[in-house]
């Protein structure tokens, strides 16, 4: 007969090997689904560590897939954290995008050349304009009790939409109207030069993005772990009412809350910007064709919502994507990695169980443990 | 012609548009009501889509041996992809939103549905089989009435006996009174000798075989074929989420919210055929914010009463820790 325990105390060791062992079992279940349609297992693997982590410059590649996702895995982590779901990183994402691009040909139009000056107003515009979207769900959920995940989910889309107009159908100020072709095919501005963000390394290229990232994950473990704020999200988000009963302000952590997950999602789009594409791209390939917001919550659930671990949890997803883009093909089909994404969630998942309970394994209920059980009550 | 107005367009259209919210609502709505939420519908819909068109190429026949069978497997293969999130919610005690998000990566559009579609070179083939109107008794004619009503396929005629059969099932029956206790209060339940882990494995697998045949409206009937990406469903499933709150746990209510937001996604097409230049972003996003709408104005008016909304939804339920 097996039985489930509530552990009282969760052993440290437990939430590292849980996520290893998740991991290890995923990729076994992908072998099984693999070698089912056909693929053999082992040279699959073997290709993915190829060209996600051991080729030539297979890491700069991974760590370009590995910076958008940590931004996103921060934001969901910062929420998630507080039972607050926020799933709209995407949306927010697309936001700060928008504004890292419109402050940056702003101040291109004006000639700013210091390029500290454009990662500065780039990340403000691009934080600020993610946190106000993100507090649109935010705001509903503390004053009107309406659920997040789906207001922030739906958000995503008006996201999306709002991108494919500015660039498809309309003159707004980032689409290129410039030269004849630009207007019959529908483009962003390009960004002026000082807005290019530096990269750093030259064996293993490190865009300035991801040490943004690495910068607002420490931030976050700081503001999570060793603050007051920390300590009450944590309360909050395993009983509200105690936390209100405590005379916590609920709904400003709500708040809060929402803005630190939206302004984290934003700088992921400032990096998109300033590190990769350095245009506004509206287009079904663009920015809204990799998923960055939903990857973003696999990333922090593997993570187990530390910021510290989404560092790097996003380098270990981004290799996967990144050996998801380059192996594209006839034995490589896409899909692929959604999939093997959607089962390193599930295992992760069934692996709470272990890092929460004890299981116990007997045979039958013997009459000196009955006699021990009523000695007890 | 009144029939060819815009309105008995756009009100015909909603119906069409607004079927596959409707079974996936219902699905999730038994689902809830038995105390487990699926956030996985996106995923299971879009798997339905995938499956259900790959079973209406391969089936040699006519359309009415193929398409029966086509919503069969899109059911099958919703329900299927459903077992994963019960078996994680139910028997693993995992979180419920965490696993059905998990659930829509896994079988969404960049997940099983585009690996199994890729896999069998769905993408754009021409659909050997497709639902057509089915004009009931000859009323297909009639002003106003016939073409919303009697000149649909046989899934929206199919979609009210099963408002119905829900709504009877949830009100009036043993076991549907049965779900309900074990939504509202397992524990009870559980002592009354309902065997709680049992109606809940059922429900959502039920809710899943639902969202296929939800999905399986696309595929096979509103824009028969298959595409690569997620714009088939386009976050119809997330809409149908909304709707069980919107409905307020009732499967009448189901009915009327699918069809308002049928008609909402309908409006760009309808619209575009009337020559009506309106942004198509803005309609295109219309459903979104209407639903985000319709969320505040439910959540604010009944905030306080939880109107409908089980008590133990979103639990789950462990014998010895209550």
């Amino acid at each position: 007969m097996i039985r489930l325990e509530r552990r009282l105390e969760q052993p440290w060791w437990l939430s590292v090997a849980v996520p290893v062992g998740s991991l290890l079992v995923a990729f076994g279940i992908m072998g099984i689904v693999l070698a089912a349609s056909g693929h053999a297992p082992g040279a699959t693997y073997r290709r993915i560590v190829e060209a996600g982590f051991s080729g030539h410059g297979a890491l700069s590649a991974t760590l370009i897939s590995a910076t958008p996702i940590l931004f996103t895995g921060l934001a969901a982590a910062a929420a998630f954290r507080m039972q607050l779901f926020n799933i709209g990183a995407e949306g927010q994402l697309y936001l700060g995008a928008i504004g890292a691009s419109w402050i940056a040909l702003r101040l291109g139009d004006h000639g700013a050349t210091s390029k500290p000056l454009f990662v500065v107003a780039m990340c403000a515009a691009a934080g600020i304009l993610g946190a106000l979207w993100a507090l649109i769900p935010g705001v509903l959920r503390a004053f009107a009790n309406t659920n997040e995940i789906i207001t922030s989910l739906m958000l995503n889309y008006v996201a999306g939409y709002l991108l494919t107009y500015l660039i498809f159908d309309s003159s707004s100020y980032w689409r290129d109207v410039s030269s004849l072709q630009a207007r019959s095919f529908p483009q962003g501005k390009p960004m002026p030069s000082a807005a290019e963000w530096a990269t750093f390394g030259s064996r293993v290229v490190v865009p300035l993005g991801f040490l943004v990232g690495l910068v607002a994950a420490a931030t976050l473990w700081v503001l999570y772990s060793r603050t007051r704020f920390g300590f009450e999200v944590t309360v909050i988000a395993d009983s509200p009412r105690a936390a209100r009963y405590a005379g916590m302000r609920t709904r400003r952590k709500i708040l809060a809350v929402m803005a630190v997950s939206g302004a984290v999602a934003g700088l992921g789009g400032a990096s998109q910007i300033g590190d990769f594409s350095h245009t506004l791209d509206g287009s079904p390939q663009g920015l809204q064709a990799a998923a960055f917001g939903y990857t973003g919550i696999v990333v922090a659930a593997l993570a187990r919502y530390n910021p510290l671990a989404v560092c790097l949890v996003a380098v270990l997803i981004g290799g996967l994507l990144n050996a998801g883009f380059t192996l594209q093909g006839v034995d490589f089909p896409s899909g692929l990695v959604g999939v093997l994404q959607g089962i390193i969630l599930f295992c992760a998942l069934g692996g709470e169980l272990l890092i929460r309970y004890r299981v116990r394994i007997r045979r039958r209920t013997s009459h000196v443990d009955a006699a021990a059980a009523e000695a007890a009550s | 012609m009144i029939n060819d107005s815009l309105l008995v367009v756009v009100l015909a259209q909603a119906v069409l548009y607004g079927t596959p919210l409707l079974y996936a609502s219902l699905g999730e709505l038994l689902a809830e009501r038995s105390g487990v939420l699926n956030l996985g519908v996106e995923g299971m819909m879009l798997f339905g889509a995938a499956v259900g068109f790959w079973v209406s190429q391969n089936v040699h026949g006519n359309d009415a041996s193929a398409l029966p069978l086509a919503v069969g497997a899109a059911a099958f293969a919703g329900a299927a992809v459903a077992a994963i999130h019960a078996f994680l919610t139910i028997t693993l005690r995992a979180s419920q939103i965490v696993s059905g998000l998990a659930l829509t990566i896994f079988a969404g559009g960049l997940g099983l549905a585009a690996y199994f579609g890729n896999e069998l070179h769905l993408a754009d083939l021409p659909a050997a089989h497709q639902f057509g109107s089915l004009d009931v008794l000859g009323l297909g004619d009639l002003a106003v009435v016939g073409p919303i009503l009697f000149d649909q396929s046989a899934l929206v005629y199919a979609s009210w006996a099963l408002t119905a059969l829900v709504a009877l099932y949830l009100a009036r029956t043993r076991f549907g009174l049965n779900v309900r206790a074990v939504g509202e209060a397992p524990a009870s339940a559980d002592a009354m000798g309902i065997n709680v882990t049992l109606y809940r494995y059922v429900h959502v697998l039920v809710g899943g075989a639902l969202a296929g045949v939800g999905g399986a409206c696309y595929s096979l009937s509103i824009t028969p074929g298959w595409t690569a990406g997620d714009t088939l469903v386009n976050g119809a499933g997330w809409i149908a989420i909304a709707l069980v709150i919107f409905a307020f746990w009732r499967a009448e209510l189901c009915l009327v919210g699918a069809y308002l937001f049928g008609g909402l996604a309908a409006l760009p097409f309808a619209l575009q055929a009337h020559d009506v230049t309106v942004k198509p972003e803005l309609l295109q996003s219309l459903p979104y914010v209407m639903t985000v709408v319709v969320l505040v104005l439910v959540s604010t008016a009944f905030a306080r009463r939880r109107l409908g909304a089980p008590a133990a939804l979103g639990r789950a339920y462990v014998r010895e820790e209550r």
